[in-house]
């Protein structure tokens, strides 16, 4: 990130970050709070992405699934058994949520890897907010199922009672951190990554070197396809480690 | 993508401003965070009442069909033991009775076969009577046949040798070598 050098002069003009930078849909300048831009429009793209992977082809509700349909229901499957096998039967009522929260990364992070696109979930006040909403859910759910049981998160009854208020200290801190190490994943991940790919596509000015940028974009883009996935897959699966927490914080 | 560094002079003086990092340009949070949040609603109403519902109906419905065709498999299957069973045992049933048929017929036609020999054995024997009595009544016939000839021829001697003859004593001689 600090190769953003802005060498106007020379042939060579990296800027890896611009891509990140939030304009206004319609005419230049400033924006308020409500302008569209283009994360918007990046955001209802999401939108129409996940109308068109899991609305659009089970309208059909056919009893032998079309491709589409079958698509649709593994997508289903998989948020549903996560959520199951991680959070527990009683967690079953908090997946739309989840469910929510996946697709949103996951159409975001993949749409973000189209070219010319922006990635919505590279942005820190994004992933700053899907953390802490989960984080604030999780607080207050906990003590609204639990009460002051739900302390017992942080007093490690197992453990020897001299080390109780050291582990409760680091078990206090390391609760505090979630939303930060939560959101920053994310968000580090995809802006890294799409700087990276910026990066190579820059020394793909020098005819000499351009082969083996081009080959390392193709490479950075498949692992980023990858990594698109997973950090879907990681931030949804933390949602429900920490939901987890508020439904059961016996230790 | 790398065509976007021809991006133009007003989107480099942008940059300049953010001094490297827009995901640090705090004037864009509330922009991001009003659609974020606008966005996780209509997102979050479109999955809760459309999407999740309707994928769930479908994976519930295809549980039951599969759970239905089963139970159906099996009672069809039940049914072809049966008729398995009815069809072995009607073959049975009218193996007993071609076997029983057979065998009445064939005690008729004993029966039949019986009363025809019985008949042909009497009237066999009946004309083995007739034929008897008629062979003694011809046996009787030459007996006395020969008596009188012999009687006759005795008399007829007697009388060529220049006897008398006595009638009963040549009767009694004939008689007595007749006997012999």
């Amino acid at each position: 990130m600090a190769t953003d050098a802005h060498s106007d002069g020379s042939s060579l003009a990296f800027h890896p970050m611009d891509q990140f930078i939030i304009k206004p849909l319609f005419g230049d300048g400033d924006f308020s709070w409500y302008t569209p831009t283009n994360a918007t429009l990046w955001m209802a793209l999401g939108i129409l992405a996940v109308v068109a992977l899991l609305v659009l082809p089970t309208s059909r509700r056919a009893l032998v699934p079309t491709r589409g349909q079958s698509i649709a229901e593994l997508t289903y499957g998989f948020v549903y058994k996560m959520v199951e096998d991680v959070t527990g039967k009683d967690g079953i009522k908090y997946f739309p949520y989840i469910m929510t929260l996946f697709m949103f990364i996951l159409t975001a992070n993949f749409l973000g890897l189209l070219p010319m696109a922006f990635t919505t979930t590279s942005h820190i006040a994004v992933t700053g907010v899907l953390a802490l909403a989960v984080f604030l859910t999780v607080t207050v759910l906990g003590f609204v199922l639990n009460g002051s049981k739900f302390l017992g998160l942080f007093w490690v009854s197992s453990a020897p009672l001299a080390l109780r208020p050291v582990l409760a200290i680091i078990e206090l801190i390391s609760y505090f951190v979630r939303p930060v190490s939560h959101s920053v994943r994310l968000g580090g991940n995809m802006m890294a990554g799409h700087a990276v790919i910026k990066v190579f596509a820059g020394f793909a000015q020098v005819a000499v070197i351009s082969p083996i940028a081009i080959a390392g974009v193709v490479a950075i883009y498949g692992l980023e396809i990858m990594v698109a996935f997973i950090q879907a897959y990681v931030f949804t699966i933390l949602t429900c480690v920490y939901l987890k927490d508020a439904l059961h914080p016996a230790h | 993508m790398a065509t976007d560094t021809h991006g133009g002079e007003e989107m480099a003086s942008v940059a300049e401003q953010s001094a490297g990092m827009p995901q640090l340009e705090f004037a864009s949070f509330p922009n991001q965070i009003f659609w974020l949040i606008v966005t996780l609603v209509v997102l979050y109403l479109i999955l809760s009442r459309v999407a999740l519902p309707r994928i769930a109906g479908i994976l519930g419905e295809r549980q039951g069909t599969i759970t239905n065709d089963l139970a159906t498999a099996e009672d069809l299957k039940a049914k072809a033991a049966k008729a398995d069973e009815d069809y072995n045992k009607a073959l049975a049933d009218a193996r007993a009775e071609a076997q029983r048929i057979a065998g009445e017929e064939r005690a008729k036609i004993q029966a039949k076969l019986d009363e025809a020999i019985a008949q042909a054995d009497a009237e066999i024997s009946e004309r083995a009577a007739e034929s008897e009595k008629a062979i003694a009544d011809i046996r009787a016939t030459a007996v006395d046949n020969v008596r009188e000839v012999a009687t006759a021829t005795a008399e007829e001697l007697v009388a060529a040798l220049g006897g008398k003859a006595d009638a009963a004593a040549v009767k009694a001689a004939v008689e007595d070598r007749m006997k012999g």
